[in-house]
């Protein structure tokens, strides 16, 4: 078998002949390529040319159709061209390749302003379809845990007690350890500063009224929808994607009911749970500090604590814990539901239904503090 | 036959637990040929073609394919081999977020240094190579049929003109007319391109129709290995329930 591809310009008899030889094979498509687009320009005007392959050691879909690409070529640039020489073997595939239409090569989209705007537009219709969807989605679980309390018998328990363990129980440790250390940051930190004035104790104060009111709840449902919210898009995107909940709609039963709301009350049972798991480790946390470090010790803190702290602290922190479940697995089922065919899509979702779901549980723990400050708790 | 194998599989053991898949398989598969893979559902049909293709470790024995021993060849070698081979799955195995044109030139561009025009061109000819029209290029796989999928899927196992395809079969889940047609396709390509097929299937038409030779796997080996005369002629138990079960007379008769 011969080695490169060669395409040589002989003159048989009064007409030209292009005549090739070599292996035209894929791995030589860039050499061939550029070949044929010299030869092409190379032979413009001429009357015959003959495309002798009968010298070809190896041909495949590529050898051919830049063959058959030398020829359109030729044809159009006015001469009469045809190949020759062809064995019985690449005859057939050769065949193959002429049915090919040729290319009609699309522009690639410009930029432009009116595009830019059009993608803004399109944001803002896309903001407004998912404040829809959610409120769909939040109306489609009311009706179902209607029916669900009509007919008690039809309530997931057992799939309700899985997700509990899923996203509860199986959150403790994580929940503990890095709220355990965000108590212990605040309590560092608050000492540090309040020594210069010499307000080491008022760091009790600080550190239970930021833990009980805001940090507790809110770094734990930030880690359930990273956490949970997540699982709960990818769960049901991947059903989506395998037709599963198709299935469950033809069997005549409810998506929303099967799926949607048990997750949903699951997480209404352990977010606050975790919360309140949550708020005790980093008062834990902040204690240790306060003690190793600053040299406040368990009693002082603890009756300080008593002093500092009134339980409507505690009641706002928890009060808020059930909403923000709720946000993030109306958002995460919203996602979930939304995801389309590909894995891309899948990613997608995922990554919106975390961001989203972060962002409404900041937006509601700002309402819920206006609404508190301003009701006098 | 044997000193043109192309595939040379050796005493070819894989098991998964205590099970015992394949245990000691020989089989050659001769350059040019369509061999048809058969053996009852759970047998290990589609474990030995992804031992073969390298996806399931064994845990014995050689494989040699177009001459290189994938077990001891180094990895520059062995991919050398891969790029010589095209694999439809299954399930297409389409990659979901890239469009069909996306999919089949994916490992042409990754492998070829050639210009966006030629791989739009190549592409076509491909999809008609294997008879789609041009307007399903730009589709994803989701906005495509079981039968397309699995066309657009042989077109990328087709992309880098390998010497062997492996299909896993490839008529499950299509029509009787599609099914035909893919029976077809296959049987034109392997004279047009020249290859050598390897098609694990359940499909009775595509034996018939598509394959030179037959390999039976029965209790981790081949229980019987030749043509489709062979087969009928042979008077294993299961062969024979095989070939001359209710749908194989409704299609002889």
């Amino acid at each position: 078998m011969s080695g490169e591809p060669v395409l040589e310009r002989v003159t048989v008899g009064g007409g030209v002949a292009l005549r090739a030889s070599g292996v035209w094979t894929a791995q030589y498509a860039h050499v061939i390529e550029r070949m044929i687009d010299t030869a092409e320009k190379g032979e413009r005007g001429q009357v015959a040319v003959l495309i002798d392959v009968s010298k070809v050691a190896k041909l495949d879909t590529f050898g051919a159709w830049l063959i058959e690409r030398l020829r359109r070529g030729l044809v159009e640039g006015g001469s009469d061209s045809r190949i020759a020489g062809l064995s019985d073997d690449y005859s057939s595939l050769v065949d193959e390749v002429r049915r090919v239409a040729s290319v009609a090569v699309t522009p690639a989209p410009r930029f432009s302003i009116v595009g830019m705007a059009e993608n803004v537009g399109r944001s803002v219709v896309d903001i407004a379809d998912m404040m829809v969807a959610l409120a769909g989605m939040t109306g489609a679980l009311v009706v179902a845990f209607g029916n669900v309390l009509r007919r008690p018998a039809t309530f997931r328990l057992t799939s309700m007690v899985h997700h509990v363990e899923q996203v509860g129980w199986r959150a403790v440790p994580i929940i503990m350890l890095i709220t355990f250390l965000i108590g212990c940051i605040i309590a560092q930190q608050g000492l540090f500063h309040f020594r210069q004035f010499g307000a080491d104790v008022f760091v009790v104060d600080m550190l239970g009224v930021l833990v009980l009111r805001e940090i507790g709840v809110l770094i734990v449902a930030i880690m359930v929808a990273g956490r949970s919210g997540s699982a709960y898009t990818a769960e049901l995107g991947s059903m989506k994607m395998r037709e599963e909940i198709d299935a469950l709609r033809t069997m005549g039963f409810d998506p929303v009911e099967v799926l949607i709301l048990p997750r949903i009350l699951a997480l209404l049972v352990a977010l606050p749970c975790l919360a309140f798991i949550g708020a005790m480790s980093a008062l834990y946390g902040g204690g240790m500090v306060a003690w190793l470090y600053g040299g406040v010790d368990p009693d002082a803190f603890l009756s300080r604590l008593r002093e500092s702290i009134s339980i409507h602290h505690f009641t706002v922190g928890m009060i808020k814990a059930p909403f923000m479940a709720l946000v993030i697995g109306v958002v995460a089922s919203v996602e979930g539901l939304l995801v389309e065919g590909s894995a891309e899509s899948l990613g997608q979702h995922t990554t919106a239904s975390v961001v989203k779901s972060i962002f409404f549980v900041i937006v509601m723990d700002g309402v819920f503090a206006i609404f508190f400050a301003s009701i006098g708790i | 036959m044997a000193d043109d194998a192309i595939i040379r599989v050796r005493d070819v053991s894989v098991q998964f637990g205590s099970r015992r898949v394949l245990d000691g398989l020989h089989l050659d598969v001769g350059r040019g040929e369509i061999l048809g893979f058969v053996g009852a559902s759970g047998a290990g049909k589609s474990v030995l073609l992804r031992t073969i293709i390298g996806l399931v470790p064994r845990l014995g024995g050689t494989v040699e394919v177009l001459g290189t021993d994938m077990g001891t060849a180094d990895a520059a070698t062995r991919r050398g081999v891969e790029r010589r081979w095209g694999v439809l799955f299954q399930h297409g195995a389409l990659f979901s977020s890239l469009s069909v044109r996306q999919n089949i030139q994916f490992p042409l561009r990754e492998y070829l240094n050639v210009s966006p025009r030629l791989l739009d061109e190549i592409t076509l000819a491909k999809l008609a190579m294997v008879g789609l029209k041009p307007d399903v290029a730009g589709r994803f796989p989701s906005e495509l049929s079981g039968g397309m999928i699995k066309r657009v899927a042989l077109a990328r196992a087709l992309a880098l003109e390998p010497e062997i395809v492996f299909l896993d079969e490839p008529t499950s889940g299509l029509d009787p007319i599609g099914a035909g047609d893919f029976d077809e396709l296959v049987r034109t390509l392997q004279r047009t391109l020249g290859l050598t097929v390897f098609m694990v299937t359940h499909d009775l038409d595509s034996l018939h129709t598509a394959c030179d030779r037959i390999a039976v796997l029965g209790d981790g080996k081949v229980i019987a290995d030749g043509t489709m005369s062979d087969m009928l002629a042979s008077q294993h138990p299961w062969l024979q329930a095989y070939f001359h079960g209710p749908r194989a007379r409704a299609l002889a008769s």
